[in-house]
């Protein structure tokens, strides 16, 4: 074979003529995530319709967010904003009581230049509930990217570890504390200490199952989390200073890494990401190296996990991929898949972050090499139109995409998968690799199934 | 600032979007930011479109908002049109491109100049009309833009067909039903001896629109696009429209008569020839529609005076009102619609036919209106359905907005003929379904607790004596067999052995508790 293998990593970038969900949607799975969250995107009709349509059935079952839809009336700045938001966000604390209010800032919130980070604080003294701002807009962000402007905002929140010491200890003379109780216990539990003297903080939204998963995983490696950024509630919110560690366990959370780093001086972990057996190993290596723990067991448990997968491995084996772009999980994803002896033809990425994705480029590389096949091109801002030029030279077994283009590929004979459904789905972690395989064998399997009818090709 | 969960319209560019997109080689070009081209995920799932939604954005991102699109957005038309060669590209503004009020006729003009296509700036305000309003102007627009190019070009063809035929005007993408109804007028259309001319905009070309003017009549079908259009080609040709929504037994008679007045008045002027419809409408009627027969079937005699709320687009809240309360006898409680700019001809349309008219766009006002009236079914949209769900009402969706499951594969017309008996069903079993779940109600719920036994007759060791197996006969067939199994679940676990009717409604009382 006359593969040439090419062992850099070459970078492009397109027009960014892309099809992605805005950035909005990630109050779909984050109000569900914080439970005593309510969500207000400020925004038009347009944003509204997004929600509606992209959320279906969920906006039925009473969901905590709503729409502050602008009018023309606030658009020429006739209507006062503040004096607006207070009104609704009064009818929100009385109808919901939420413990936190999180503010959507849109584009026309942006190009209105409404002071949201201004307004909140004040409106925050007025009706007493905590307001946070994040401006997940379409202007700057892509889809997977709008939980990261919200986690990055949630950060300035997070109660600060000296000052909870001190209270924690003061708490002797019978002071009186303002910080919720869960907080006080928590940093009781670092000074009592646990198996790690220094605390470790994950975050990352992930379903609750799937977060304890990764804890217990750590556990085995008796290192304890010390809390989650999103917690289940707002009020359970981790405890950040300059001893804490934090970790990402999702690409897309640069905003939130940067803020930690920068201006909760915690200090960052940088590691692959905890998808596939590959990176979740990876993942907790690196935690484990950071606290100078040796690991036990670890790469008998990827084996196990691996040979648990031989099912799925034979239908992927030797087949193509074609990563179109549009939630920044495309990265450790084409790696697994590498891994799993797929071929990646090309990685699009609405945006990468080099430094924050530094180490899952790394094991890409070296797991490229391992596989021995050639590192696919990394297409940042891509153009769909020419991706589906080059699609049909190449013809690949998969092409993972959004939902535009989904059915006018499987149209023209070329198998896909959503890319949203990994949003969505479950695939942190060990127990969660099968899940991965699961959604990327489906078109495949489906089409073994429906092969021999003749009728693959179905466009005139 | 609204604080809203729900929409039942949706933006403007929307509206622009699915006419742009119902016409063959026709391109759009959205100034938008990344995101908003959600409209082509709609297109490729709920319409389950083989090809590429033929709508494409021109990003507006943070380079845009600080030095403008300049060439951003002439290049992308460029671009578009040596790619795919479309007849016409409609540049389509955005909520955020309005604010942002930066010269895009300029950009449309100055794009003309260069690509082969031709290229219009949809005529939209964002902030003022929603999607429907926005398609209708937007296929106004089109029309007249070629219409005028045509008599520029000295190529408008004026002179009429030979046969009868007709415009039907306002069949589009994501529209209710609206493929299956283009059918069923194509078919209607057929039997009466009626040649269609065009259709727009679906599977129109622009390059087509210039013989517009050839057919004898315009058929707009729906209120809420077209109308603007049809209005169009009566001023400037003297093309006149029948705008009567044939759905429904009584309203698809008065369609067919204003086309047969259309034709006569042409064969008229022409020869002496004169059209008759009437045995054509009624022969339809009794025989081949079954909805005549069925309003007078005893099935349909229970349904008098059972109270129904309507909600949904002017077009189809008013005719649905109209079948319930004239052709089926149902005493329509509310009929409402969201389409507030027009409000004037729905209330007109639907006055003599229902107790009260809520005209809104806020579905909690609806829901409330719902919860307050307690129809024994509700036909509505998608989000009436969701109430209907929550408040444990019978109900059928009959208009947009609607989820995937109405974008049926299955032939399901709500216009012409076999939409009278699509129509038909969709009450019916409605209805049917309000009874079962009433007599289910009363004599003790569906079956939710532990099974016992797994055959579905338990003649076992309990004994019915007459009394109860005389109650037991006088059950509705169809809920006997739960109502059974209730029972003797009831007595196996109280120790009864002989069953009684005090043990049967004891059975009842205990289930209810």
């Amino acid at each position: 074979m006359s593969i040439k293998i090419s062992e850099t990593l070459t970078f492009e970038c397109e027009t960014g003529n892309y099809h992605t969900f805005c950035p909005i949607s990630c109050v779909a799975w984050l109000y569900q995530k914080i439970e005593d969250s309510f969500f207000l995107v400020v925004g038009t009709k347009t944003c509204g319709y997004f929600l509606q349509n992209a959320l279906g059935v969920m906006i039925f079952a009473e969901p905590r967010y709503a729409m502050a839809e602008l009018e023309e009336g606030d658009i020429s700045a006739q209507l006062n904003d503040y004096q607006e938001l207070k009104r609704l966000c009064l009818q929100i604390k009385k109808d919901r009581n939420p413990s936190v209010i999180i503010w959507i800032g849109t584009c026309t919130t942006e190009i209105i230049k409404m002071d949201l980070e201004g307004m909140a604080p004040k409106l925050e003294n007025e009706i007493e509930i905590p307001i946070i701002v994040a401006r997940a807009n379409g202007l700057d962000y892509a889809f997977t990217q709008g939980e990261d402007t919200v986690l990055a905002a949630m950060a300035h929140r997070c109660p600060e570890q000296e000052i909870l010491i001190n209270n924690a200890r003061k708490e002797g003379d019978k002071s009186f504390s303002l910080l919720p109780i869960e907080g006080e216990r928590k940093t009781k539990q670092f000074i009592t200490g646990s198996e790690n003297r220094i605390p470790l903080v994950l975050f990352g939204s992930l379903p609750s199952t799937v977060a304890s998963q990764l804890s217990l995983e750590l556990n085995r490696q008796s290192i304890s989390v010390s809390g989650w950024l999103p917690a289940q509630r707002y009020t359970d919110l981790p405890i950040l200073g300059n001893n804490v560690y934090v970790c990402g366990v999702n690409p897309f959370l640069s905003r939130t890494a940067t803020t930690l780093m920068r201006r909760r001086k915690c200090k960052l972990i940088g590691a692959p990401f905890p998808i596939g057996p590959d990176g979740t190993r990876a993942w907790i290596e690196n935690i484990c190296s950071a606290f100078n723990i040796e690991t036990r067991g670890l790469e008998k448990r990827e084996q196990q996990v691996w040979e648990s997968l031989e099912n799925y491995l034979d239908l992927v084996r030797g087949k193509s991929v074609f990563f179109m772009g549009d939630n920044l999980l495309e990265i450790s994803l084409a790696r697994f898949l590498i891994r799993c002896g797929m071929i990646v033809y090309e990685i699009g990425i609405p945006y990468m972050d080099k430094r924050y994705q530094a180490a899952e480029l790394k094991l890409l590389q070296t797991t490229c090499k391992k596989m021995c096949i050639p590192i696919p091109r990394i297409v940042e801002k891509p153009d769909n139109y020419n991706q589906i030029q080059r699609m049909r030279e190449l013809q690949p077994d998969l092409a993972i995409t959004g939902m535009a283009h989904a059915n006018p590929l499987e149209a023209r004979g070329i198998n896909t998968k959503w890319s949203v459904e990994f949003t969505f789905a479950q695939i942190h972690g060990f127990t969660n690799a099968k899940d991965v395989l699961e959604l990327v064998t489906r078109p495949l399997r489906r089409n073994n199934n429906l092969e021999n009818l003749g009728w693959t090709d179905l466009v005139k | 600032m609204k604080l809203a969960y729900w929409m039942y319209a949706g933006p403007a560019h929307i509206g622009t979007l699915r006419v742009a997109s119902s016409f063959k080689n026709v391109h759009a070009i959205m100034h938008a930011p990344l995101g908003d081209d959600y409209f082509n995920v709609m297109r490729s799932m709920l319409e389950r479109e083989r090809d590429f939604t033929p709508v494409t954005a021109s990003i507006v991102d943070r380079h845009v908002l600080a030095r403008g699109s300049q060439e951003k957005v002439v290049d992308n038309i460029f671009r578009k049109d040596k790619q795919e060669r479309p007849n016409l590209i409609v540049l389509t503004p955005t909520c955020t491109s309005s604010i942002l009020q930066e010269d895009l006729q300029n950009f449309v003009d100055r794009a003309s100049t260069i690509s082969n296509s031709d290229v219009i700036l949809a005529d939209v305000n964002h902030y003022r009309v929603n999607e429907l309003q926005a398609a209708d102007r937007t296929l106004e627009q089109i029309v007249r833009y070629y219409l005028d190019k045509a008599r520029r070009q000295g190529t408008l063809q004026l002179s009429l067909t030979d046969k009868p035929s007709a415009n039907i005007i306002g069949i589009f993408t994501l529209g209710f039903h609206n493929q299956h109804d283009c059918r069923e007028l194509k078919r209607l259309l057929k039997d009466l001896g009626i040649a269609i001319n065009q259709v727009i905009p679906e599977g129109g070309f622009v390059e087509n629109l210039n013989q517009l003017p050839k057919a004898w009549f315009n058929l707009v079908p729906y209120r809420e696009v077209g109308l603007m259009a049809a209005k169009y080609l009566e001023k400037e040709f003297g093309m006149s429209y029948i705008s009567t929504t044939p759905m429904g037994v009584v309203d698809i008679a008065n369609c067919i008569r204003q086309m047969e007045e259309q034709i006569n008045k042409r064969f008229i002027s022409l020869s002496n020839k004169k059209l008759n419809y009437e045995p054509y409408i009624d022969e339809q009627t009794r025989f081949i529609s079954q909805a005549a027969w069925f309003s007078r079937s005893i099935d349909c005699q229970n349904l008098t005076g059972k109270k129904a709320v309507v909600f949904g687009d002017a077009t189809h809240a008013a005719s649905i009102t109209k079948i319930l309360a004239c052709e089926m006898g149902i005493r329509v409680s509310c009929a409402g619609t969201y389409c507030k700019h027009d409000e004037e001809w729905f209330k007109e349309q639907v006055q003599n036919f229902c107790d009260e008219i809520l005209v809104t766009d806020d579905h909690t006002e609806v829901g409330d209106m719902i919860a307050r009236i307690e129809p024994s079914a509700i036909f509505g949209t998608q989000m009436e359905r969701h109430i209907g769900k929550r408040l444990d009402i019978p109900r059928g969706v009959i208009s947009s907005p609607v989820h995937i499951q109405n974008f049926t594969l299955g032939y399901r017309p709500f216009l012409g003929y076999e939409g009278t008996n699509q129509v038909a069903d969709l009450v019916y079993n409605s209805f049917t379904l309000g009874m079962e779940d009433h007599l289910l109600e009363i004599f003790g719920g569906h079956d939710t607790k532990e099974v016992i036994t797994k055959s579905l007759s338990t003649n076992s060791d309990l004994t019915w004596n007459s009394e109860s197996q005389l109650e037991l006969s006088k059950i509705p067939g169809f809920v006997r067999g739960k109502i059974k199994r209730n029972t003797e679940k009831f007595a196996r676990q109280n120790g009864i052995v002989d069953i009684t009717i005090e043990t049967m409604y004891a059975a009842k009382e205990a289930l209810n508790a």
